[in-house]
C-alpha cells in the first residue's frame, strides 16, 4: 500500500529535480549573487549589499543598453505584432486564401533557421561591399551606403532589422491560428451588411484575436529585453558600445570582465522586467474572463 | 489548418455580388496588396536563395558577380565545408538533439501521467511548479547556471547542454501532454489495470500509443529548440570537438577565413535539416506553436 501511495511522486521525480536545479535554484542564486562583489579573476566573494545596484544605476553603458532594448521593443511591436497581424489577416482573406500556403511557409522559414546562420548570412548583406550597398547603388541611392554594422548610428538598427526579418513569421503564424478559429459566419454576415474589408478587420478580426494579441505582445516585448544572440553574432555590442543590449552587457560583465556579481545584477533587472510583463499578461487574461 | 477551405469557398460566392459594384477599385486594391505580399516574399526568399546559389561559387565571384549564377557549380565547396568542421558540429547537434528529445518526452509523459491520473498530496503545487516554469528564461539564470555546471563537473560535456535543455523544455511539454492525457478515455486503462497491468505498463501500453500526435509535437518543438540554441552552447562548452552547430559556425567562420563559398555552403548545410523537418511535420509544429504560444 505504501508503494502505491508513492507511485505519483516517483513519476514526478526526474522532472522535479531537473526543473528545480536548472530553473528555480539559479533564480534564487542570482538574487544572492547580486549582493556580492565577486570576481572570477581575483576569486574573492564579499558581501557588499546594494553596491552593485548603485554602480549599475550610475553606469552609462547600462542606459545605452536599456535604450537599445527599448528601441528593440518598440520596433518589434510595430513590425511583429502590428505587421504580423495585418499579414495574417490578408493571408486568411478569401481573396488570397488560394495562395496563402506558399506565402505562409516562406514567411515562416526564417523562424526555423538558427540565428547563427542568419547572422552570418546578414554579415554578407551588411558589409561595406555587401548586398545591401550594391542594391542601393543599383537604384541610385549610393549616398545611403555605409558599413551598416561598423557605423555606430546604424549598427543597432541593422540588428533590429534582421530580428524583424527573422521573427515576423512567428507572430504571423500565431495570428493565423487565432484567425482560423473565428467562426466564418461572422465574416459572411458582416460582408452581407456591406462592410468593407478594413471595417471587417477592425470590427471582427482584431477583437476576436485579442487574447492572441496579448500573448504575442508579451512574447515580443520579453524577447526584446532578453535579446542576446542577434546582437552577439552581428556586432557583439559594437562599435564601441553603440549596439550593446542588456543581454550582451551581462555576458561581457561576466565572461570578459569576470565580474559575476555585477552580471547577476543586470540579470535581475532583466528578470524583473520580464516578470512584470508575465504578470501583466495574467492580469489581462483575468479581467478578460470576468 | 486546411479544413476550412470548403467554408471559405462558400463565403467567396456569398460576397461576390457586393464586390461587383466597385470591381475596378477593388482590383487595384487587390493588386496593391499582392505587390506588398510579393515584395515581402522576395525579401525573405532572396537572401536565402542567394545563400544557396553563392555557396556554389568561388570567393571572387561572390561579390564580383553577386547577382549572377555560378559560371561553374563548385560542389566541392560542400565537401570542404563538411570536412572543415561542419560534420563534427553536425554530429554533436544530432546527438544532443536526439537525447534531449528522448528525455524531454519521457520525463514530461511521466509528469503529465502523475498530474492527470493520480490523486495525491501537493498535486496542485506540483502543477503550478511546472506551469510557472514557463515564465523564466535561461538568459536571466546564466551566471548561476554557469557556476552550477562548473561545480557539478558538467562543464565541457554534452550533459552541460542536454540537462538544461530538457529542464527548460519540460514546463511546455508537460502542459501539452497533460491536456492530451485528460482527453483519453479512462475505461481502457481500467480494463488494463484489471488485467494486472502496472501503472508503468498502463502508461507505456495504453496511454502513450494513443498519444502519437502529441509526442510528435513535443519532439518537433524540442528538436527545433535544441538544434538552434545558442547561449548555453556558447557558455557551457569550450572544447571545439563538442560544439553544436550554432556555436560551431562561429569557429567555422574563423577556420575558413575568407573562403566565402565554403562559408555559405556550411550555412546551407546547417539550416537544411530543420527546414526539411518543418516541411514534413508542419502540422505538428504549428499545433505546438499555437498551444505553446497561447499558454506561454
Amino acid at each position: 500500500m505504501v508503494g502505491k501511495k508513492m507511485t505519483p511522486y516517483l513519476f514526478l521525480v526526474p522532472s522535479f529535480i531537473l526543473v528545480s536545479l536548472f530553473i528555480y535554484y539559479p533564480l534564487i542564486q542570482n538574487i544572492k549573487y547580486s549582493f556580492f562583489e565577486w570576481n572570477t579573476f581575483s576569486a574573492i566573494q564579499e558581501f557588499t549589499g546594494f553596491d552593485n545596484y548603485q554602480k549599475l544605476f550610475k553606469d552609462k553603458v547600462f542606459y545605452q543598453s536599456l535604450k537599445n532594448n527599448l528601441l528593440f521593443a518598440a520596433i518589434s511591436m510595430l513590425f511583429q505584432v502590428g505587421g504580423g497581424l495585418v499579414i495574417a489577416a490578408i493571408l486568411e482573406d478569401t481573396v488570397f486564401k488560394r495562395f496563402s500556403a506558399i506565402f505562409r511557409t516562406v514567411y515562416f522559414i526564417p523562424v526555423l533557421i538558427s540565428t547563427s546562420v542568419i547572422g552570418l548570412l546578414f554579415n554578407f548583406i551588411y558589409t561595406p561591399e555587401g548586398l545591401l550597398n550594391q542594391f542601393l547603388q543599383s537604384v541610385g541611392l549610393e549616398s545611403w551606403a555605409t558599413g551598416w554594422l561598423g557605423n555606430g548610428d546604424t549598427a543597432i538598427y541593422a540588428v533590429i532589422a534582421m530580428s524583424q526579418w527573422q521573427s515576423i513569421g512567428y507572430i504571423m503564424m500565431l495570428f493565423i491560428v487565432a484567425i482560423q478559429k473565428i467562426p466564418p459566419s461572422l465574416y459572411e454576415a458582416a460582408l452581407l451588411d456591406g462592410a468593407s474589408k478594413v471595417q471587417v478587420f477592425l470590427k471582427i478580426t482584431v477583437p476576436m484575436v485579442k487574447e492572441t494579441a496579448v500573448v504575442a505582445s508579451v512574447v515580443t516585448l520579453s524577447g526584446a529585453f532578453l535579446v542576446f544572440n542577434q546582437v552577439f553574432i552581428l556586432t557583439n555590442g559594437g562599435p564601441g558600445q553603440a549596439s550593446e543590449v542588456l543581454g550582451t552587457q551581462l555576458y561581457h560583465s561576466a565572461f570578459v570582465n569576470g565580474d559575476m556579481g555585477y552580471a547577476s545584477t543586470i540579470a535581475n533587472i532583466i528578470f524583473v522586467i520580464t516578470l512584470i510583463l508575465s504578470i501583466l499578461q495574467m492580469k489581462l487574461f483575468k479581467t478578460e474572463k470576468e | 489548418m486546411y479544413e476550412r477551405t470548403a467554408l471559405t469557398a462558400e463565403s467567396v460566392t456569398v460576397s461576390q455580388p457586393k464586390r461587383r459594384r466597385g470591381s475596378f477599385l477593388s482590383r487595384i486594391k487587390i493588386g496593391l496588396v499582392t505587390c506588398i505580399l510579393l515584395a515581402y516574399f522576395l525579401s525573405i526568399a532572396f537572401p536565402l536563395i542567394w545563400m544557396i546559389i553563392s555557396s556554389f561559387k568561388e570567393t571572387t565571384a561572390i561579390f564580383g558577380d553577386s547577382w549572377g549564377l555560378p559560371r561553374e557549380w563548385l560542389f566541392q565547396n560542400y565537401k570542404t565545408a563538411w570536412e572543415q568542421g561542419i560534420s563534427k558540429y553536425f554530429f554533436n547537434s544530432v546527438f544532443v538533439t536526439c537525447i534531449t528529445c528522448f528525455l524531454t518526452v519521457l520525463f514530461s509523459a511521466f509528469t503529465a501521467y502523475a498530474l492527470s491520473r493520480f490523486e495525491f498530496k501537493g498535486k496542485k503545487f506540483f502543477f503550478l511548479f511546472f506551469a510557472a516554469g514557463l515564465m523564466f528564461s535561461p538568459q536571466v539564470s546564466l551566471i548561476p547556471l554557469y557556476q552550477l555546471i562548473q561545480d557539478t563537473g558538467l562543464y565541457n560535456t554534452y550533459w552541460a547542454l542536454i540537462l538544461p535543455y530538457v529542464a527548460y523544455q519540460i514546463p511546455l511539454t508537460v502542459l501539452l501532454f497533460r491536456a492530451h492525457f485528460f482527453s483519453i478515455d479512462k475505461e481502457l486503462e481500467e480494463s488494463a489495470f484489471l488485467d494486472g497491468c502496472s501503472s508503468l505498463g498502463v502508461l507505456f501500453r495504453v496511454i502513450l500509443p494513443l498519444s502519437t500526435p502529441i509526442i510528435l509535437t513535443a519532439t518537433v518543438l524540442t528538436s527545433f529548440f535544441a538544434w538552434n540554441e545558442f547561449m548555453f552552447s556558447l557558455v557551457f562548452i569550450d572544447d571545439d570537438a563538442l560544439k553544436t552547430i550554432p556555436t560551431g559556425l562561429l569557429a567555422f567562420r574563423g577556420a575558413v577565413n575568407t573562403d566565402w563559398g565554403v562559408m555559405l555552403a556550411g550555412l546551407t548545410l546547417s539550416a537544411l535539416p530543420i527546414i526539411l523537418l518543418f516541411i514534413f511535420t508542419q502540422k505538428y509544429f504549428i499545433r505546438g506553436l499555437a498551444e505553446g504560444g497561447v499558454k506561454g
